[in-house]
């Protein structure tokens, strides 16, 4: 099985070093790129290779770059940013990446900004990340030194000043418009689109936010071609995937997979299924903003499209599970009382509804609750979800709390119950 | 969190090319992905304006607006928090949400903020449809979780926008039960109570105060449910226009601090069309009163002058009204006080015993009160009540706008100009509403890079983004550092003669055949060229400048720059502002009278032993020694005015004037408009309209009238507002709302027979709750109240769009600088000032909070005022051997302490204008050389 984005990764779990990157074929993609495609034809490459944005939106990596304007009549000044603010609970895959392998996404950032004539790029990386960001540093001294960054690289006349910045910790600047607010210093409130970044990113200037994950996917692309990536998958979303389980389960971690293994498989084989004594009760596919499935789900796999028909998102592809031992009502709660903190406070929904969230589970759960409480609760899904709120952020928060609602109904209302029930079945 | 919105302000990403953003490239995509993008300027698709089919019925829309500003605009409610006619979309409340459908077949649609989403020809909408509405009221509920249920004690209660969209939305029941976030208050100063626990969290206040005003000292604190709007620590606010946080902010966050001291309902104030008489710019107001006093001022919106705003020194300046320092009753040398007719007998017996009379005018009454004195005693002995230097100034400015190709602008063109040249005037203390104006000037340049990408001029944050610090330019020449000097392109610092050449030598630059300036240094070389080349190539300059350096030469060069631009433009009239001292500067000055020393002569000289003095103190006009002298050589001295001030002490007959509050008359603004103002209340005690003290017109509209019969210069002026007669239906218009409460009971107390309302004979006003309730032309409209609409914000149903003209015509007539003047005689060059290696040549410097006389009396005002100083460059203090607050000798018995103001021009000594305890200083012509303690005077 090829997992060319963790082949690099070391078990003793130390970075690759430029000589150890370049030893297995590291930085050939880029050198391909500079000397032979141009800055359309990388475009076009990527888009026909169907790489979708790993971030958890799942947009067409190569349609969203599109949008920057290219050619003589566009704007001198551009940025490649990369998101590496990896906030959402759950997820870690991209911390696997940063620390293990980071020429991999030195050298994607080159092909990125390459692609849409970025000459300066920013790595925005998650506050707590310290070893990532030392790595990184490390990184890009050695490819500064060796010319694969900086002016006129490998002396193809294209250059690029990569720079790291790490955030002070919000989980809003994982929301690419946030973060451009953020990076220039100003409160990480999202900003409205349109305009997009394309047009009008940082500083006002078109800019591309890519994730980490989808920027290593590139060298490897453009190494070995649209229908070697296309062939890395199971379904017919290309490349792999690095799916990550947490939970009660025997072996939590990521692995990097073909993209459209299923849930089962991950959670039985790599994740060594459930620990003795738990059974899985639900999971949340992609981290804490998207729906609950329910273990009938397990067989779909796990790809955008067929995770989205079951009711969910694929997210970040690093699941969450619940098992038959935890409140469900709880976790909600515990995952709401997260998402109220990190509302930014910019707009009515997010900054007042998710604390009226928090209250009302709260007092379920100590045995105030009134039967109308949960179709508040749920009509909040409603008045927080999609297209209400300035940006994902509530939306997400109200996922698992819509879905919990749904295959869960049953704990919520036994909070009602006249005898109350400390800690609900599961103390 | 992953970057997961890939679409747009409608929410979730549309992955997949199939429902994605259509074909091109978003930078061209200024609407959503419902249909076109917005119609171009020419109009909607078939070349008529664009039309909206809002449930159901099709109207008609203004291509480039946003849905919410075309839906008010039609006079249709939509309930909405952070939208700001003046300040644009951010899409923060998510108030103004309405369905959107695709297109005809479309039965379901999907929410959009009505704020952000561009008006489209064909767009079919839904404000009445069961989920809009629902997600309306949610929204508000939302936003009551944590608002307290204070009304009934808050200050905002009755002309509240949350309370007005709490019934709008019709969100009447509460289901939260959990805490409400608490907040702990500051002390913003003088001026504005703190009540965070209120906040809906709008941000309105920061943008405000921030984007629009450039104040830094207000800010949004952490996040989520805990956002905090404030200072950094207690204090007073700096900015000089925060005193409309109070307009501006939706509930009851920031309120007057000066109105809570004697605080009423709105309902509950008696109110009047009036202008603010604390500077020249005529900005339009509505005094409120409540039981004799005058309770607040609050803006009055016109389309053209001050649209929203108003600056703090109007706002808060109101206090002399009922102050301490009011004159109540009628008052002789000999016998102390008189009632009035005593009074009344006393004044015209002075008169006919009078051996010739004279009379000074003000330019702080009204040209009507004005006129009276001057058919008193005769056009040739009625003289201009203001200083050789400021007369001289004034009547070169008003030569200028005559003679000149010049345009004088109102405050929304001054805000459309693409390049601006402040020459030689602080406009944020002497006229702030300018200032503001020009701030929003120099962001031209950002609205013109926005709209290259495609970003609708409302999209307000976007804006911000895509411009970055791009800035239309702006010069700022002048002695002193200014608050304009942060958005300037440049800011050059120089006495009032090197401003003068320095204005010369731009327009030399501009037209070549204007005067070339010989001995420039070259840095004003450089700088004359680079302001020339930003003034030439603008298709809208604005030159502003103004009486402020006392320096005519100064006025001269913003005249001889006009002349050169519009030389360049084939004639076409550049547009100037100018501004001046006081709310009637403009007007007396257009009354063509002489200066005060030509009265000093008068009296000197026998031809008048009587000398009657109108609202003017006149230790504020000339030297302290020339007015004892005027004083003591005039056999009668009668001064009528609303403040007891040294001259009015020293008068042998003082008579109590009405104030602006309580009378009515005609000012001409700084933009050359003729404004009528109304009386908001009875005149105080005895007091009584000056006019009337002083001839026999029985109503002012016959006074308007012969001013203007013999005046022509002001023969447009009875157009500024109806007149007395007039009538809506048959009824005149109530100062009182028809809610105002108590009036049978108010004076129980004192007697219980209900007095009957005072009569107004003088306008179309009634002193009453009945009368005229629509249709009231803006000219006569007291207050702003609609259906559903108790707050400021039902300014929206009487403009003819969101954020445009008052309907019916915005009020006031400009009388001059229409840009009839031709092509005037260039200006001879001043000379090159003699380097005096010893002297300082003293400018005077102004404060919005303490260079006006009558705001002063304002405990709020004069709180914020400077202490008296004499300020000097560092390095000019090292010449002299000054240090900081070292007291300096200026003139004889004149003390003041040294500060030290790094930026000062060299070789200039400032010293504060108009401070009370500061006597009269001929800032203008002499330098001198400050005199350390021990030495001689000077």
């Amino acid at each position: 099985m090829d997992k060319p984005l963790t082949r690099n990764i070391k078990p003793d779990g130390s970075a690759a070093t430029l000589a150890e990157y370049r030893a297995k074929g590291g930085y050939e993609g880029l050198k391909k790129v500079l000397a032979e495609l141009a800055p359309l034809e990388v475009q076009q490459q990527v888009k026909d290779s169907g790489l979708r944005g790993r971030g958890g939106a799942g947009f067409p990596t190569g349609a969203k770059w599109s949008f920057v304007p290219m050619g003589e009549d566009a704007p001198k000044t551009k940025y490649l940013v990369v998101n590496g603010d990896e906030m959402e609970p759950g997820a870690f895959k991209d911390r696997l990446l940063l620390e293990g392998d980071p020429h991999q996404l030195i050298e994607g950032v080159l092909i990125a900004a390459y692609a849409i004539q970025a000459n300066i790029a920013y790595i925005f990386l998650r506050g707590e990340y310290r070893v990532a960001a030392e790595r990184l540093r490390r990184a890009i001294a050695e490819a500064t030194e060796k010319n694969l960054l900086g002016a006129n690289i490998l002396g193809s006349g294209f250059s690029l000043d990569l720079r790291l910045h790490t955030s002070a910790g919000r989980y809003i600047c994982g929301e690419e418009t946030a973060l451009l607010n953020s990076l220039e210093g100003k409160r990480a409130n999202p900003r409205a689109k349109p305009p997009f970044p394309q047009v009008s990113g940082l500083f006002g200037k078109p800019t591309i936010v890519n994730n980490v994950e989808t920027l290593c996917n590139l060298p490897h692309i453009l190494r070995n071609g649209v229908d070697w990536y296309k062939r890395l998958s199971r379904t017919g979303e290309p490349g792999t995937k690095i799916y990550g389980v947490s939970g009660r389960v025997k072996r939590p971690g990521a692995w990097e997979l073909p993209m459209g293994t299923t849930g089962r498989e991950i959670i039985e084989e790599h994740a060594g299924g459930m620990r003795d004594g738990y059974r899985l009760k639900g999971y949340m596919p992609g981290g804490a903003s998207t729906d609950f499935l329910l273990p009938e789900h397990l067989d779909i796999p796990m790809d955008y499209g067929s995770i989205g028909k079951a009711g969910s998102r694929l997210g970040t592809g690093t699941m969450i599970l619940l098992d038959d031992k935890t409140c469900p009502v709880q976790m909600v709660l515990n995952l709401e009382q997260f998402f109220a903190q990190e509302s930014c406070g910019w707009c009515t929904p997010c900054r007042d509804g998710l604390p009226w969230t928090v209250s009302l589970l709260e007092g379920l759960i100590a045995g105030r609750g009134r039967p109308e409480d949960i179709e508040t609760l749920q009509r909040l899904c409603g008045l927080l979800g999609p297209g209400n709120t300035f940006c994902a952020l509530a939306p997400g928060a109200m996922e698992p709390l819509q879905s919990a609602l749904k295959y869960f109904r049953a704990d919520f209302e036994r909070y009602l119950q006249p005898k109350k029930v400390s800690g609900g079945a599961y103390a | 969190m992953p970057d997961k919105i890939v679409g747009n302000d409608f929410g979730p990403p549309k992955a997949g090319p199939k429902d994605g953003l259509q074909g091109g490239s978003p930078h061209k995509i200024v609407g959503n992905d419902f249909g076109p993008p917005k119609a171009g300027p020419e109009g909607g698709l078939h070349g008529r304006s664009p039309h909206i089919e809002i449930d159901g019925k099709s109207y008609p829309v203004k291509a480039g607006d946003n849905l919410l500003q075309a839906i008010l605009s039609l006079g249709l409610d939509l309930p909405y928090f952070c939208w700001h006619p003046a300040m644009g979309s951010v899409g923060a409340c998510r108030q103004c949400g309405v369905i959107q459908f695709k297109d005809t077949d479309d039965t379901q649609g999907r929410l959009v903020m009505a704020c952000m989403t561009p008006v489209a020809d064909g767009m079919r909408i839904s404000l009445q449809g069961e989920t809009a509405k629902g997600f309306r009221a949610g929204i508000l509920e939302l936003l009551m979780t944590n608002h307290p249920h204070d009304c009934p004690v808050c200050e905002e209660g009755g002309e509240c926008h949350l309370q007005d969209m709490t019934v709008m939305t019709g969100h009447t029941f509460r289901q939260y039960r959990g805490l409400k976030r608490t907040h702990r208050n500051q002390d913003l100063g003088p001026f504005i109570n703190h009540e965070m626990n209120r906040c809906i969290a709008c941000y309105r206040c920061v943008r405000y105060y921030q984007d629009y005003c450039g104040g830094d000292d207000l800010q949004v604190f952490a996040s989520h449910n805990h956002v905090y709007f404030g200072r950094h620590e207690d204090g007073a606010l700096e900015n000089e226009f925060s005193g409309n946080l109070v307009e501006v902010c939706p509930t009851g966050v920031f309120t007057d601090k000066t109105f809570s001291h004697h605080y009423s309902r709105k309902w509950d104030l008696q109110t009047a069309p009036s202008i603010c008489v604390h500077c020249g710019i005529g900005c339009n107001t509505s005094p409120g009163e409540r039981y004799g006093s005058l309770r607040r001022i609050v803006n009055r919106y016109h389309g053209e002058v001050n649209g929203y705003f108003l600056c703090d020194r109007g706002r808060f300046g109101y206090g002399f009204v009922n102050g301490p320092a009011r004159l109540h009753q009628a008052r002789s040398a000999e016998d102390g006080p008189l009632d009035a007719r005593t009074a009344a007998n006393r004044f015209t017996a002075t008169l006919k015993d009078a051996k010739g009379m004279i009379g000074i005018g003000s330019p702080r009454a009204s040209l009507e009160a004005n006129f009276a004195l001057r058919e008193l005693v005769g056009a040739e002995r009625f003289y201009a009540g203001i200083g050789a230097v400021e007369h001289g100034c004034l009547r070169t400015l008003l030569g200028i706008v005559r003679d000149f190709p010049v345009r004088l602008v109102s405050m929304r063109e001054a805000e459309r100009a693409d390049a601006v040249l402040v020459l030689g005037e602080d406009v944020t203390q002497t006229a702030p509403r300018l200032a503001l104006a020009l701030r929003q000037a120099v962001r031209n340049r950002a609205l013109a890079i926005a709209g290259d990408v495609g970003i609708p001029r409302w999209q307000d944050a976007a804006v911000r983004e895509a411009a970055q610090t791009e800035k239309s330019p702006l010069f700022v020449a002048s002695p002193a550092p200014t608050r304009l000097d942060e958005v300037a392109a440049r800011a050059c610092r120089a006495g009032p003669d090197a401003i003068a050449r320095l204005g010369f030598a731009i327009a030399h630059r501009i037209y070549p055949e204007a005067p070339a300036v010989a001995g420039l240094t070259p840095e004003h070389a450089a700088l004359a060229a680079e302001i020339a080349e930003a003034l030439a190539g603008a298709e809208r300059p604005l030159i502003a400048s103004g009486t402020g350096c006392l320096s005519e030469d100064v006025l001269r060069a913003a005249g001889q720059i006009a002349a050169a631009l519009a030389a360049k433009q084939q004639g076409q009239p550049t547009g100037v502002h100018f501004a001046v001292p006081e709310c009637n500067s403009l007007g007396l000055a257009m009354m063509e009278a002489q200066a005060l020393a030509h009265a000093c002569q008068a009296i000197e000289s026998g031809i008048a032993d009587t000398l009657v003095v109108l609202e003017n103190d006149l230790y504020r006009r000339a030297d302290k020694a020339a007015i004892d002298a005027l004083l003591e050589q005039a056999k009668q001295v009668i001064v009528i005015d609303h403040t007891l001030h040294e001259t009015a002490e020293r008068a042998d007959l003082a008579l109590p004037a009405a104030s602006f509050a309580e009378t009515e008359g005609t000012l001409v603004s700084s933009e050359g408009r003729a404004q009528r103002f109304f009386s908001a209340m009875q005149p105080a005690g005895d007091s009584r309209d000056a006019w009337r003290w002083l001839g026999p017109w029985t109503r002012i509209d016959d006074l308007t009238r012969a001013l203007t019969e013999l005046l022509p210069v002001f023969g447009e002026i009875t157009g500024c507002a109806p007149g007395a007669a007039f009538r809506i239906a048959g009824q005149k218009i109530p100062r009182q709302p028809h809610r105002y409460s108590g009036r049978t009971a108010m004076l129980a107390d004192i007697r219980i027979h209900e007095p009957k309302q005072p009569e107004d004979a003088d306008s179309a006003l009634a002193f009453s709750m009945e009368g005229a309730a629509n249709d009231r032309p803006p000219a006569l409209n007291p207050f702003v109240w609609a259906p559903g609409w108790n707050s400021n914000q039902s300014v929206g149903k009487f403009q003819d769009e969101a954020g445009g003209h008052l309907r019916g015509g915005d009020p006031g007539i400009r009388l001059i600088g229409d840009g009839g003047g031709g092509r005037a005689q260039w200006f001879e060059l001043p000379e090159a000032e003699a380097a005096s290696s010893d002297a300082l040549r003293l400018v005077p410097l102004y404060h919005i909070f303490g260079s006006d006389e009558t705001s002063m009396h304002s405990p709020a005002v004069a709180e914020r005022a400077p202490h008296p100083y004499l300020a000097v460059n560092p390095e000019d203090a090292v010449r002299y051997g000054l240090a900081e607050g070292e007291e300096v000798e200026l003139t004889t018995d004149v003390w003041l302490p040294v500060k030290l103001l790094p930026g000062l021009a060299a070789c200039v000594a400032g010293v504060p204008a108009g401070l009370p305890d500061l006597p009269f200083l001929e800032t203008a012509s002499r330098p001198r050389t400050p005199n350390k303690p021990g030495e001689n005077t000077p």
